[in-house]
């Protein structure tokens, strides 16, 4: 029986070290055969991007924005996410331009926090905007202003969005990486991805006028038209009963188009000095949430 | 088993057995109901291209008068419930969330119940393709919640090889808290038989069956008595179940077809419509009216006068709950009934004509059951309650990743049609139907990007 047990021991040894050398031979001939070439300075660029494969370059990942920078098709700066030093660093592996490419963010079209928008519902339900919209399009008496219940924070892979004490999201210009996820998650859709030259904005997406506007919310667009009566002409123009701005235009944009906006609905974004509303619009003082009406 | 089957009456599988609730309302006769000062009329009332308006701001109408005509084959006309002025067309709130446009109407004090303006059709000798134009011409949509033109469900999808060779009507009524269709059976009996008789000729099926839950055997025997005895109509009732009154449930029900996932009945051979729809559609085609008010149930905590209006269309909520003495403060209001409804966020929101009942629940009961929400015991039971025969537990559980598209490509999430039996049945509060929506209008939108 013993004599039996050990053989059979060996047997199995035997039989699948031969099994082993057999495929792993397989294997080598297959790699000599099969070996496909990948430009080494794809690795090595990889390495020096985020890895954060956000897509704001307008690539799947970081690898193909890798491939795509051996082809010459992009410029290093057009990944908005890494440092100013790495992408130095890239151009100087690949020896091309860094780039210059604007810096892109992502804004939002509504300033109705709870203590200037109205709710005219309690809601009650799963803790997300998406969720809340679908009943009855959720609490808020605009129907198309933000609902406050941070999917754009939760979905922010850059820590770029936080709520403020008003239930608004607030972007950071410095984190955000125009990635344009809030973008997408926003059931109201009110985010959208300008370059940071656009500096007047109008942070209202309200399509109705006079006081059923600002009913709804204090600080909506009542489409008075003010703002595009002092600008130069055919830079803001009022659709549907809300001013749109032409950024075609851009250039001759300016804090005039603010001044006499009776809500603060158009502002002025002056980068590090914050919003700028117009002098002539209301002062909002209330902190508290509004009851619900 | 076999020789059993005349003791069991046929049925679909899994479904739930919620309270039905019905007793306030039940037996209580249809009321009809006063004007507001100002009626609100949604152009985007029916399923399918919102109705254009022929009527500019400050012209006078007159009860039956249409306001609005149809845009297109999926869409229909709009007729003015009540003698008035037209305000003005503007947005105004929907129960679905959207503000949209809507003609709005301020009544005259005077306006009487008497309808002002028809157009009469010798109905007898139209040949079908008429037959459906003057159905469309009523405004005529399914008025059991869906709210799809009838006239474009009573014909054939074009390059379709299917023949229809039953017309099921459904007097399920399976939501709780409704009666509408109940007391509709029950009070136009005729009108429900004659409607039937129409659709019978405008869809070209060999019989119509009508369905009615065990639970409503009065209108059984009513209908049952109104029908000749050359009438190719059978009553049927069928047990009292949720949801018996899904079109796809109760076909498998009356017939023990199965319709496949994402196919109409017809492909079948079956056409489903609401008694409510043909009972309206029996009352409106001889007289050659429009659809300008509809039955609707009015029940639930803190209302005085609880049962079924006849409303006309575009009555404000407001006003709807202010007449039949809504008393008490903060309260949920569902547009519907408790399982399918919509929650409404607005006061102003309108009646609009698939509207099937108001339903006010107070803010104690919601609270608690709102209350917490604990994680998947993998129990089943919401697999054992879908009559869709889904997986509400797996798709819950990637619907809280977000994985949307795996739920559609995995598990077949466009065969839900959000009857909310997973949710009722859940031990641990998982709002399993909310998520399915949310997944759903997240690939809706990505389909169309």
């Amino acid at each position: 029986m013993e004599q039996a047990d050990s053989s059979l021991i060996l047997y199995a040894v035997m039989f699948m070290s031969a099994l082993g050398l057999v495929l792993a031979g397989a294997l080598a001939i297959a790699n000599r055969f099969l070996w496909v070439y990948e430009d080494p300075r794809i690795g090595e660029v990889e390495e020096l991007l985020p890895a954060t494969n956000c897509g704001a370059c307008g690539t799947a990942g970081c690898h193909p924005f890798a491939e795509a920078l051996i082809k010459g098709d992009v410029v290093p700066a057009n990944c908005t996410v890494s440092s100013s030093e790495a992408r130095e660093e890239i151009a100087g592996l690949l020896g091309v331009d860094a780039g210059d490419v604007e810096k892109v963010v992502a804004r939002l079209a509504c300033a109705g926090g709870n203590h200037v928008a109205s709710n005219r519902s309690h809601y009650e339900g799963l803790d997300t905007c998406q969720a809340a919209s679908i009943v009855a399009g959720g609490p808020k008496s605009c129907v198309w202003g933000c609902l406050g219940l941070a999917d754009c924070e939760d979905v922010c892979d850059f820590d770029a969005i936080t709520m403020d004490r008003n239930g608004l999201p607030v972007v950071s210009e410095d984190l955000c990486t125009a990635c344009g996820d809030c973008v997408e998650v926003c059931p109201k859709n009110l985010f959208s991805l300008h370059p940071v030259s656009h500096k007047l904005w109008v942070a209202c997406a309200n399509l109705q006028n006079d006081e059923l506007a600002e009913s709804a919310c204090e600080v909506a667009c009542t489409a008075c038209e003010r703002c595009a009566v002092d600008s130069p002409d055919g830079l803001i123009k009022i659709e549907n009963h809300l001013a749109v701005i032409d950024y075609s235009q851009n250039a001759l944009a300016s804090p005039v188009a603010t001044e006499r906006c009776p809500t603060g609905a158009i502002v002025w974004l002056d980068g590090k000095a914050g919003i700028r509303k117009g002098r002539e619009s209301k002062r909002i003082i209330r902190k508290k949430s509004l009851p619900l009406s | 088993m076999g020789f059993l089957k005349p003791f069991l009456r046929a049925s679909f599988r899994h479904g739930i057995h919620p309270d039905p609730h019905k007793g306030d309302t039940a037996s209580r006769p249809i009321q009809r109901f006063p004007f507001p000062d100002r009626l609100v009329l949604h152009l985007d009332q029916n399923i399918g291209k919102p109705s254009l308006p022929i009527v500019k701001k400050g012209q006078e109408v007159v009860r039956g008068e249409p306001v609005a005509v149809a845009d297109d084959f999926v869409s229909v006309p709009l007729h003015s419930p009540a003698t008035g002025i037209v305000r003005g067309i503007e947005l105004m709130p929907t129960a679905r969330g959207p503000k949209t446009r809507a003609i709005l109407i301020d009544v005259y004090h005077g306006s009487t119940q008497e309808v002002l303006y028809s157009v009469k059709r010798p109905l007898h000798i139209l040949p079908r393709t008429d037959l459906l134009r003057a159905i469309q011409e009523t405004g005529m949509v399914g008025l059991g919640g869906a709210a799809f033109p009838t006239h474009v469900k009573m014909t054939l999808p074009p390059g379709q090889e299917y023949e229809i060779h039953t017309l099921v009507v459904n007097g399920a009524e399976c939501e709780p808290f409704l009666t509408t269709d109940h007391r509709v059976m029950l009070e136009q009996t005729e009108d429900l038989i004659r409607g039937v008789r129409y659709a019978l000729e405008a869809t070209e099926a060999k019989q119509a069956i009508i369905g009615i839950e065990d639970n409503k055997m009065d209108a059984v025997h009513a209908v049952a008595a109104a029908i000749e005895p050359d009438d190719p109509i059978t009553v049927q009732a069928v047990p009292a179940k949720y949801p018996q009154g899904a079109e796809k449930m109760l076909i498998r029900s009356l017939l023990g077809l199965e319709v496949p996932p994402r196919a109409l009945p017809a492909s079948v051979g079956v056409v489903v419509s609401n008694v409510g729809t043909l009972a309206q559609l029996g009352y409106l085609l001889p007289r050659g009216e429009g659809l300008i008010e509809r039955v609707i149930t009015v029940t639930g905590a803190g209302i005085k006068r609880p049962g079924n209006y006849r409303v006309p269309i575009g009555t404000p909520i407001r006003f709807l709950l202010e007449e039949v003495g809504f008393e008490g403060e903060a309260a949920e209001i569902i547009l519907g009934g408790p399982m399918m409804g919509m929650s409404a966020s607005s006061l102003d929101t309108p009646v609009t004509k698939g509207m099937s009942g108001i339903l006010v629940l107070n803010e104690k009961a919601i609270e608690q059951e709102a209350e917490n929400i604990y994680p998947c015991i993998k129990c089943a039971r919401c697999v054992q309650a879908c009559p869709m025969y889904l997986n509400p537990s797996e798709m819950g559980q990637l619907a809280a990743k977000r994985e949307y598209e795996q739920m559609e490509s995995r598990f077949h999430l466009t065969d839900c049609f959000e009857c909310g039996c997973c949710s009722y049945v859940c031990p641990s509060n998982i709002p399993l139907v909310q998520y399915f929506r949310i997944a759903k209008a997240m690939n809706r939108e990505k389909a169309k990007a």
